[in-house]
């Protein structure tokens, strides 16, 4: 059981290219804390800085009240789950998850017992004797996972580790792993790209991008308050729909009456045909494209009078410009090529400073 | 298509019976000729089909040595030529694995370099560094021993190479996953490698031996004994030219034991040998 706090923490590379510039957040003791950002943003070598897997450039990484800076990764007291599971494949699942103790030099019983204890929780008991290739994706993650839960770490690091499965068995497992960290309260790091899989895991989010840490907070304070327009487009699926607006353009009031960039969520928006009111937003739309996903409908408008798609949006998960999603419950939707109007109450709009960086409060 | 396919099958097969025939021709000649009597090779009349005088033959040719000449037998030979054959071939196996886990997995300076140089060797065999290599082993009183019939010949580029190429197929994880299961470098190679090459080494392990046990230039420059010969030197020297009679039952008994040890080691290995270089599974 243990914490897990790092302060000002760098990576440059040889050749000097800034990875990760600066980050400090904490994880308290068995939280579960899930780094979400898209690819490149480093959050992975964040996690193998933690493992020890890559050095530290500058600050430091505590692991339970003890600098890990210049300690090996077999005596941090931590455990990973490797995105490809990296099971050792000529040894059978038992051996997979007795290595790491053998090389502690733990005695036979005790071993023996970890591992039994192991493979009932995660119900691979009748494999034990299995190599790894005889196994299905599923069943290796399983066997991957015990290779961690044997060893009883302070510190659980979870690398991308439900990317290699199918859509149906990443939901079963990731509610598996949720409750498997539950149940042993062990402090973990979780990395993934998947913003569905970092909601329903976190305790903590940790939204990354380039290098940089963009928001801490609760999952549901992050969906709420996104601090930067990266965050706001990056966490919710759809994302949110931006729009950049000038002073005195929009007809909402903002403080300071600058320009900036206005957001507002798919599902926040809804068909009219009056006008918004109490100083909301309204858009007036022409339908481009309808997805119907069954218990939903997803809209997409391209606003009248704006440019279409001026440039290709160059940021990740972003709408190209002038284009508006609208969430709609059930399966009802207006024809394509419709003019319709979405509005949205003033207290669901999210302004932003006209960088992006700065979350402006109405 | 379908009416050509028995003609087709008729064909090939003719075609493959023709080129097995041509293979084992000679070899069979061999045999048949080790077992007949030297009268009658030296006569011309030699009969193609087996003589009466096998045992006789092959006892001689490997206990006793073939007579008018103080040459060893060929048991000696056979001797010899294995103790070379399996130290070059472990011995390059051994060497190479290790460099190749050093190129590999390390980073130390001047890497590349040395990856390069190693490289480079392909270029230099025996034979082109043949006196060099001569004086050296000369200066290092290894003329008439094992030591001198191997260790030249050990250092390996090829096996270094083949094992660099399937260390880098190795996931990164696997060794990541090891530090953190607190494997050192050493229980690294030791327990995840070594057993992952297998294949790979019993692949590399019947080339190296047959390689091995084929030399022939550098075993009959650096022996000069008659009891460190090695079989393909002793082959050669059992030819008369001169004006005695060339025992030929007894030199072709000889060339039929050369090649029996590579022929069993193929057989013994050879399920190991295609996995290992057809494999990919990892």
């Amino acid at each position: 059981m243990a914490n897990v706090v790092l302060r000002n923490v760098r990576k440059t590379y040889p050749g000097g290219v800034d990875a990760i510039k600066g980050v400090d957040f904490e994880v308290g003791d068995g939280q579960f804390c899930v780094l979400v950002g898209p690819s490149g943003c480093g959050k992975s070598t964040l996690l193998r800085m933690v493992a020890g897997l890559e050095t530290i450039t500058s600050g430091e990484i505590d692991i339970g009240g003890r600098v890990v800076n210049q300690v090996e990764p077999a005596d941090r007291d931590i455990a990973m789950v490797f995105q490809n599971y990296a099971l050792y494949p000529h040894m059978s699942v038992y051996n997979n998850m007795a290595y790491g103790l053998r090389n502690r030099g733990m005695a036979k019983p005790e071993i023996d017992k970890r591992v039994r204890e192991a493979a009932q929780i995660l119900e691979i008991g009748p494999m034990l004797d299995r190599k790894p290739k005889q196994l299905s994706g599923g069943q290796r993650q399983r066997v991957a996972m015990g290779r961690a839960i044997v060893r009883q770490p302070k510190v659980f690091l979870f690398d991308e580790p439900l990317s290699n499965l199918d859509a149906k068995l990443r939901i079963a497992m990731r509610v598996e792993i949720r409750k498997l960290q539950r149940r042993l309260s062990t402090t973990s790091i979780y990395v993934t790209h998947d913003q569905l899989e970092a909601m329903t895991l976190a305790d903590i989010l940790v939204v990354m991008n380039g290098g940089v840490v963009e928001q801490i907070g609760n999952p549901l304070d992050i969906y709420q308050k996104p601090a930067t327009t990266f965050v706001a487009s990056f966490i919710g699926a759809p994302p949110m729909n931006l729009t950049p607006f000038k002073p005195g353009e929009a007809s909402i009031a903002v403080p300071g009456n600058t320009g900036g960039i206005l957001g507002v969520r798919p599902e926040d928006l809804t068909l009219t045909t009056g006008t918004a009111s109490d100083g909301g937003i309204r858009y007036d739309l022409t339908v481009e494209a309808i997805e119907r996903v069954g218990a939903e409908t997803f809209v997409y408008g391209s606003r009248n009078g704006a440019k279409e798609a001026a440039a290709v949006s160059s940021k990740p998960g972003e709408l190209p410009p002038g284009e508006i999603i609208v969430r709609l419950p059930g399966q009802a939707a207006p024809a394509i090529g419709e003019r319709i109007v979405a509005v949205a109450p003033r207290d669901k709009l999210h302004i932003f400073g006209a960088d992006g960086r700065s979350r402006i409060e109405l | 298509m379908v009416e050509n396919e028995g003609i087709r099958r008729y064909v090939a097969h003719a075609i493959l019976w023709i080129g097995i025939a041509i293979v084992a021709f000679p070899v069979y000649l061999a045999f048949v000729a080790s077992t007949q009597d030297n009268a009658a090779i030296a006569n011309g009349q030699m009969s193609l089909l087996p003589g009466g005088h096998f045992l006789e033959t092959y006892y001689k040719t490997l206990f006793v040595g073939s007579s008018g000449t103080t040459r060893e037998p060929v048991g000696t030979m056979l001797l010899n030529s294995l103790i070379m054959a399996l130290s070059i071939a472990l011995g390059k196996i051994f060497i190479s694995i290790l460099s190749a886990y050093a190129i590999v997995f390390f980073r130390f300076p001047f890497r590349m370099t040395v990856f390069w140089i190693i490289f480079i060797t392909l270029m230099l065999p025996v034979e082109v560094r043949i006196y060099p290599t001569y004086k050296i082993a000369a200066d290092l009183n290894l003329l008439d021993s094992y030591s001198g019939l191997a260790l030249p010949l050990i250092a390996s580029a090829t096996a270094t190479l083949l094992f660099r190429q399937f260390f880098m197929t190795v996931p990164d994880e696997l060794m990541e996953a090891s530090r953190i299961d607190g494997a050192g470098p050493f229980r690294f190679f030791k327990d995840t490698l070594l057993p992952l090459s297998r294949t790979n080494m019993a692949a590399l392990f019947v080339i190296l031996f047959i390689y091995g046990w084929n030399q022939y230039l550098w075993p009959l420059l650096i022996t000069t004994r008659d009891d460190m010969q090695t079989i393909q030197v002793g082959i050669r020297k059992m030819i008369v030219t001169s004006d005695a009679l060339t025992e030929w039952p007894v030199v072709m008994a000889t060339s039929i034991l050369a090649m029996l040890p590579p022929v069993l080691v193929v057989i013994v290995m050879q399920k190991l040998f295609v996995r290992g270089l057809v494999e990919t599974e990892k």
